[in-house]
């Protein structure tokens, strides 16, 4: 019988995660080297381009100790932005440890905190283990001293080693086994297995990734999951190696996939228990959250030709993507297009850019936007995300707006900065603690909306990188919400149209008109662009015309080329908007979108 | 006085004839037009011409416009003059008023040499003046003077040329409104029946291209260019003239260049020669830029073409606006879809455009910005 550990990476971004999983599955002699692929886990460009792990991968190492047992080792890989924590959660209760991963030069960071309270909420045995001990710049001291200091562990447990050259690759894997406890649980008890991932194979269908508590699962199981209690056959069980590979049944203690005609994986939710039809369990796993999507943005093909193509890829991307929603929508301005939910607004600009990379789309979308609630005259309460369905005015008593109460932590010389950005976006009942010294934990409470646009990357800067952040849904609450327009000579461009805080909307009408003077090409006219509010103009930007472009000459020699120039522009016309008789280029609705108020 | 048949719709107008003189004596500074400057060419280049009317003389054969261009085209002497013309007049039937232009830099032009082109049956003169100022003619490295090109005219005048162009440029650096007006008012001196007014233009490979992009010499910048246009505009048609094209004025109706207007109106025509264009209603194709391929060509019993294009519903439509919102006259009234009555009601509403009688005209601001009118025009 083999012996099991279930256990994850954690680090702050490039500290050497990927490459020391990398390491571990050569070590494990599962690709010889010749094989030896870089980033195997992570196999996506975004990713790699982004520094951050979006899936997780969970792979099955084979590792035998010098006393000559076999072991399992199951390494679950987590993403690591805020709004993931959701799966990273449930990647990590299906461990049993974590490797926390120092970089020795940069010590301990932002991410490395965050993670590790992540793991210590789950009771995780943590290893700390310092990493890129060969660079030059390496302090391993200081990273031991951090070790205690900032995290409260016993610095004397770090593992040293450079996953780069391969150095200290075995002590890892001696500590992962030694001190990482075997997982409990009871094959005789009924199943009960934690979804914590699953992706849709366009061979099998959904492949579901569980940790398996109790009980086992195999073949011809009917399972039933428990949050939806639909039922499927089991086709197929087995574990990951670089392949998959097929097991007689999955046992109480390891980590596997299950393969059972589930069509698609929305059909299957993160987090859920699976339990057999025969002999259920009685209780589901704890921790289970439906998610929800909580920011809405429409998107549309830049040429109205292409709805059909976009549809089918969100439809191929939705295979793979639970948490995305949609649903079709229209616009004045911008076509046909899809109202869609996201998880916060990374998974937005994931989804955007993997459409437009690797489904090939060329997309506008319009401002993100939370979910409002107004209350009429009329008795009515109507839930509104998207600013077109902004009631109208007169009818409108009282609208409220979804408020978070949000916790970072930053080094305390941030906290000056980050108090006043916090404020600056209407947040309130601040409160400060010290959780270690020299760092401070701060939390509000903000509207959701201050905090779904630009605020995470806005606290990265102001806090050098230092700054994590994460928050949790509250309440409702009361707020003075319009709607402010955009027009672009005189014509409404319903796309740009958002509802905001009464106090916020001047700068950011100012903010809008003056990209979209910067982004929208001069035309044989005059163009006037204005921010309003109802009928109230609150800020304007001109473009002038221009006067001349005619080439003097045109005889017969000048007529093809200049008919092959025209041609070109006619094509560069397509990717435009057009909004009365201005043409917009999706490059300005991109800009006016990315409007931070800050700038 | 001679008379020009009226304009006719294209569907009834014959083709016209184009024949291209490849020669020089120098190159001027802004010319991108093909030419060689080394002699003894000419009667290669007349043989091969030969060569090519047989290939083509059956399918242009009623013509009622003749335009010889260059290069320069008073290079040629006397007798391969003459010897271009019967070889012309011998293969293709010119129709009884038929216009035929010959383009000439004002320092061939004297007293004999009118006389001469008159004779061959000439009847209108195209004057390559540019500018009556010595230093601007310098610098254009034009070979006359502006006694030179006054000299010319009233030979021309003198020989009995009642159809005179005056080719004009402006836009030159040094230039001002008032120095160029002056230039307007001493070519309207000699009661042009046809002013052809260009903006200087770095184009392609030529050297003025060149001391624009090293920034040697210093053009107009756009708001300077349109106040220029404007004004030209303006002040010749308050002498009567009609500003019939974005660069071409006529002193009556009558006087519009009937070979250029096909080009603007999607007549055929054929051209002869080196670099020379052709139309034929469906394609165009156009000749080598080189006389020596030309030549070689026409020696192996080959069309001397280099490209050739059928153009699609879509590509004539295109053309159709691109001309005609060059002309006065206009074009008739693209589908007005849905996205283009915003469109047309903004170009009217700025003074851009006018409908006149089913047409769209451009006003004088919109030829300033013609270019731009066929894509904003065009269905999506």
């Amino acid at each position: 019988m083999k012996q099991i550990r279930n256990f994850s990476i954690i680090a702050h971004i490039d500290h050497g995660k990927s490459t020391l999983a990398d390491r571990l599955i050569q070590y494990a002699h599962l690709v010889d080297d010749r094989q030896f692929r870089d980033q195997i886990l992570d196999n996506m460009d975004i990713e790699r381009e982004r520094g951050i792990t979006i899936k997780s991968q969970t792979i099955c190492l084979p590792y035998t100790s010098s006393e000559g047992v076999d072991f399992d080792l199951n390494l679950i890989d987590t993403p690591g932005h805020v709004d993931f924590s959701y799966e990273v959660s449930r990647a990590l209760a299906s461990c049993e440890g974590v490797l926390l991963l120092i970089d020795a030069s940069q010590g301990v960071e932002a991410q490395t905190l965050a993670n590790l309270y992540a793991a210590m909420e789950h009771n995780l045995v943590i290893i700390p283990v310092i990493n890129k001990i060969d660079l030059l710049s390496a302090d391993i001291e200081k990273v031991k001293h951090e070790i205690d200091h900032d995290l409260g562990l016993d610095p004397d447990e770090a593992v040293l080693c450079s996953a780069k050259e391969g150095i200290g690759i075995q002590d890892i894997l001696k500590a992962v086994v030694t001190r990482i406890p075997p997982p409990s649980g009871s094959i005789e008890k009924p199943l009960s297995a934690l979804i914590f991932d699953a992706r849709y194979d366009s061979f099998r269908g959904t492949i579901v990734t569980c940790r398996i508590f109790d009980g086992a699962v195999a073949p011809g199981d009917t399972i039933r999951l428990m949050s939806t209690g639909s039922m499927y056959k089991v086709e197929e069980v087995g574990i990951y190696h670089l392949t998959r590979e097929p097991q007689k049944e999955l046992t109480a203690g390891m980590v596997g996939y299950l393969i059972s005609g589930i069509k698609t994986v929305s059909d299957t939710r993160i987090g859920d228990t699976i339990t057999l039809d025969t002999n259920p369990v009685d209780k589901p796993l704890a921790g289970f959250k439906e998610v929800k999507p909580v920011v809405f943005s429409s998107i549309y093909p830049v040429a109205s030709d292409d709805y059909q193509s976009l549809l089918e890829a969100l439809e191929k991307y939705k295979l793979n993507d639970a948490s995305l929603t949609y649903q079709k929508d229209s616009s004045a301005a911008l076509g046909q297009g899809f109202r869609c939910g996201f998880l916060g607004l990374l998974h937005l600009e994931i989804v955007q850019e993997r459409l437009e990379r690797e489904f090939d789309q060329s997309i506008v979308m319009t401002m993100p936007s939370v979910q409002y609630r107004f209350y009429l005259t009329d008795g009515t309460t109507l839930t509104v995300d998207n600013p077109q369905y902004y009631p109208d005015p007169a009818t409108l008593q009282k609208g409220e707006e979804p408020f978070i109460r949000a916790s970072i932590l930053i080094p305390e010389r941030y906290v000056g900065g980050v108090m006043k950005l916090c404020l600056e976006r209407r947040g309130v009942n601040s409160h400060l603690s010290y959780p270690t010294p020299g760092r401070v934990e701060i939390t509000f409470d903000m509207p959701l909306a201050e905090v779904v646009f630009d605020f995470y990357d806005r606290l990265k800067s102001i806090s050098q990188g230092y700054g994590s952040f994460d928050y949790e849904i509250t309440d409702y609450r009361e707020s003075d919400l319009i709607k402010l327009d955009i027009l672009v000579n005189g014509e409404k461009v319903d796309a740009l149209s958002v509802i905001i805080h009464k106090d916020r909307a001047r700068e950011r009408a100012v903010k809008i008109c003056d990209r979209l003077e910067e982004e929208i090409p001069r035309h044989q006219f005059k163009i006037a662009i204005q921010g309003a509010i109802g009928g109230k103009i609150i800020a304007r930007s001109t473009i002038s015309a221009f006067r001349k472009d005619v080439t003097a000459k045109c005889y017969g020699g000048d007529i093809t080329r200049k008919r092959k120039l025209l041609e070109k522009q006619k094509k560069g016309k397509k990717r435009m908007k057009q909004v009365g008789a201005v043409m917009i280029p999706q490059s300005a609705f991109m800009a006016a979108l990315r409007t931070t108020d800050e700038e | 006085m001679r008379s020009s048949a009226p304009i006719s719709t294209p569907a009834a107008a014959l083709p016209g004839l184009y024949v291209h003189v490849p020669f020089c004596r120098t190159k001027c500074i802004y010319c991108d037009f093909y030419s060689v400057t080394r002699p003894g060419e000419e009667d290669a280049w007349l043989t091969s011409l030969g060569q090519e009317i047989a290939l083509y003389k059956d399918r242009f054969s009623r013509i009622d416009s003749l335009y010889i261009g260059g290069g320069t085209p008073t290079c040629l002497d006397e007798r391969r003059m003459a010897a271009l013309f019967q070889r012309l007049h011998e293969h293709f039937r010119f129709s009884a008023n038929a216009e035929i232009t010959i383009e000439a830099n004002p320092d061939d032009i004297n007293g004999q040499t009118a006389a001469a082109l008159k004779s061959l049956g000439i009847n209108r003169l195209s004057l390559g003046i540019q500018s009556f100022d010595d230093g601007e003619l310098a610098f254009l490295r034009r070979r006359h003077t502006a006694a030179g090109a006054e000299n010319a005219l009233a030979a021309a005048i003198g020989a009995g040329f009642s159809n005179i162009g005056i080719d004009l440029m402006y836009g030159l650096p040094g230039q001002t409104q008032d120095t160029w007006l002056a230039t307007l008012e001493r070519a309207l001196s000699f009661n042009p029946a046809h002013l052809s007014c260009y903006q200087l233009t770095p184009e392609g490979e030529t050297p003025l291209n060149r001391m624009v992009r090293t920034g040697r010499i210093l053009l107009p910048d756009e708001e300077e260019a349109a106040d220029l246009f404007l004004l030209t505009s303006r002040f010749l048609e308050a002498h009567g003239f009609t500003h019939y094209e974005v660069s071409n004025f006529a002193a009556s109706r009558r006087l519009f260049c009937r070979h250029n207007l096909k080009y603007w109106n999607h007549v055929d025509y054929l051209g002869l020669g080196p670099a020379a264009h052709s139309f034929d209603g469906t394609g165009r194709w156009w000749n080598y830029r080189s006389l020596e391929r030309y030549c070689k060509a026409l020696k192996r019993g080959m069309r001397p073409v280099e490209g050739e294009e059928v153009l699609s519903p879509e590509q004539r439509e295109l053309e159709r606006l691109y001309l005609g919102l060059r002309t006065r006259r206009g074009v008739r009234l693209p589908d007005l879809r849905e996205g283009l009555q915003p469109v047309v009601r903004e170009l009217k509403r700025a003074g851009l455009v006018t409908i006149r009688a089913g047409r769209l005209c451009p006003s004088r601001r919109g030829y300033l910005v013609a270019d731009s009118l066929p894509v904003l025009l065009s269905p999506y």
